[in-house]
């Protein structure tokens, strides 16, 4: 499902002329089945941004595209199930949403909403629960005897139960271990395999690195870059501006390049920079 | 609404009494002329405060139906052996429309005063002066501090309760949830996957809160010093003698 908007604005409180903008003029398209992830500093409109692929803001001029869906300011709130359906939201902090007595009925809430017969919905839940690497000992406890890291894993098999086209990640793994943190990022490069469309926001750019095929950079609520992260990440001017930060391999590589090491483009990988770091110490 | 005038530079504690004493002597008011009086008064605070009229309209528009109701209820309903006009229970009369009237101007003068006192004062400020008006109490051991702390907490936590709440609502928007589609029973229990998770947040966020005072070494029932200390001035007195002037024209004006 390919997303595309075109010259969308969003201004908060309309009526109010001291209002904030959270989008202006925003154009780009998402491509289906790509890995995009979305960076910028904190109120550069990212949130902003996504809300408006399953229309909960809607724009206040221009229109999205989601498939076959659009998406405009006149956009009625009914009929809107279909939609969402197909574009599931993971929230930052998604242990928030649960409010279920068990697991189980936490993760049929949405399929269930949906209009999925009971019966599906709880083969959902089975199935989900082991995509995000928890036991089904795990479906009849309370969500709230859990731990957090657990929570969110519970949250996130809610989301992905209702079998959505398009997966809205936002800051997914914030407070999560480095261990969960790529359980997690594994567990949302596994789904993209399976033929789904992710959707990232996060500050972390080797997340960015390691997982995202495509990548925009947001600033006061523009997009102002886009590209592979390759090329993105080895944007001078982008890094001038202060824009973004690099990933942990590309300042080691800027290190490197100080000591006499030299890269055409800089790695933004562990193993990217590893092979660099081989051919030019055995190359020369 | 921030703001600089005479009131906005009362002392809190002075311009929270006043309202209540207002509200008490509105009720003193029994004819034209002192009503009449009553409404100058508030409208010279409200000019003397340059807070724009606008927003006293604006804090009436919530009570509207309640104004509405009570005026006619009383218009029609009050008993009177001249009716101006009659169909069965209802009976419009003189007497009825002049005590509707009354009563709309109450309403009028009781919202406009206290909008009046919520616009140039803010919480905290109101929070601070119950405090120190309630001191008193303390001889009969009454927490004076500690309710004043919850007062203080309680307004802290409605904008970080609206801000959660905003937050579990789009969650379990994109999870399919239609909130205002359905009837009744549908409609409310689509709140219950809201009010769950926003009791657990709260109390989490209290818990969090309470840890986060101990360890910066907060003890109650100790003496504590005040970040904002309240000052009484010149003018807080000349606010109390004008107010005591103000009454007497209305005990002098008010019909026996």
């Amino acid at each position: 499902m390919q997303i595309e908007f075109k010259h969308v604005t969003h201004s908060y409180e309309s009526n109010n002329p001291m209002s904030g903008l959270g989008l202006a003029d925003v154009s780009c398209t998402i491509n289906s089945g790509k890995f995009t992830a979305i960076v910028g500093k904190t109120g550069s409109g990212k949130s902003t941004l996504v809300r408006h692929i399953n229309a909960l803001l809607k724009p206040t001029s221009g229109e999205i595209l989601v498939g076959e869906r659009k998406i405009t300011s006149e956009t009625n709130n009914k009929n809107l199930k279909p939609l969402r359906k197909n574009v599931g939201m993971v929230f930052q902090f998604p242990e928030s949403q649960l409010f279920e007595d068990t697991v189980e009925k936490d993760i049929m809430f949405g399929p269930q909403n949906f209009g999925v017969p009971e019966k599906d919905a709880k083969e959902a839940a089975q199935e989900m629960i082991d995509v995000v690497g928890l036991g089904s000992e795990y479906l009849q406890k309370s969500p709230f005897d859990l731990s957090g890291g657990q929570m969110r894993r519970v949250a996130i098999a809610g989301v992905l139960a209702s079998d959505p086209e398009t997966i809205i990640l936002d800051e997914p793994t914030a407070g999560l271990d480095p261990v969960g943190r790529k359980e997690i990022m594994d567990l949302f490069k596994e789904q993209q395999k399976n033929g789904k469309t992710i959707i990232l926001i996060t500050h972390n750019m080797d997340d960015v690195a390691n997982y995202a095929d495509e990548m925009m950079v947001m600033h006061d609520s523009q997009i102002v870059a886009s590209g592979t992260p390759k090329a993105v990440f080895n944007d001078q001017e982008l890094l001038d501006k202060n824009y973004l930060t690099l990933p942990q391999s590309a300042i080691f590589a800027q290190k490197l390049q100080a000591k006499n090491f030299h890269f055409d483009q800089l790695p933004i990988t562990i193993s990217e920079l590893t092979t660099e770091i081989k051919q030019q110490i055995h190359g020369d | 609404m921030p703001g600089d005038s005479l009131i906005y530079r009362l002392d809190p504690r002075v311009k929270f009494l006043i309202t209540f004493y207002f509200i008490g002597i509105v009720f003193l008011a029994n004819n034209v002329a002192s009503y009449a009086f009553l409404m100058v008064f508030v409208l010279f605070a409200v000019l003397v405060s340059k807070v724009n009229f606008i927003f006293f309209i604006k804090g009436l528009r919530p009570m509207f139906w309640l104004i509405l109701f009570t005026v006619v209820l009383q218009a029609f309903f009050t008993p009177s052996n001249h009716p101006i006009w009659h169909w069965s229970f209802l009976t419009l009369s003189k007497e009825g429309l002049v005590i509707a009237t009354y009563i709309f101007m109450r309403f009028i003068l009781i919202i406009f005063i206290s909008t009046l006192l919520t616009l140039t004062t803010t919480p905290i400020e109101i929070s601070d002066s119950i405090e120190s008006i309630l001191k008193p109490l303390r001889v009969i051991k009454f927490p004076v501090t500690q309710v004043a702390l919850m007062l203080s907490i309680a307004l802290r936590f409605v904008p970080l309760l609206i801000d959660e709440t905003t937050k579990i609502m789009d969650a379990q928007r994109a999870r399919g949830v239609d909130f205002g589609e359905g009837g009744l029973i549908k409609r409310i229990k689509a709140f219950v996957p809201i009010l769950i998770p926003l009791f657990v947040s709260s109390f989490s966020i209290a818990y969090d809160l309470a840890i986060a005072m101990e360890s910066r070494g907060y003890k109650d029932g100790q003496g504590r010093s005040k970040y904002r200390v309240l000052q009484w001035s010149m003018r807080d007195n000349w606010t109390i003698v004008f107010m005591a002037g103000v009454t007497i024209i209305l005990l002098f004006l008010r019909s026996y």
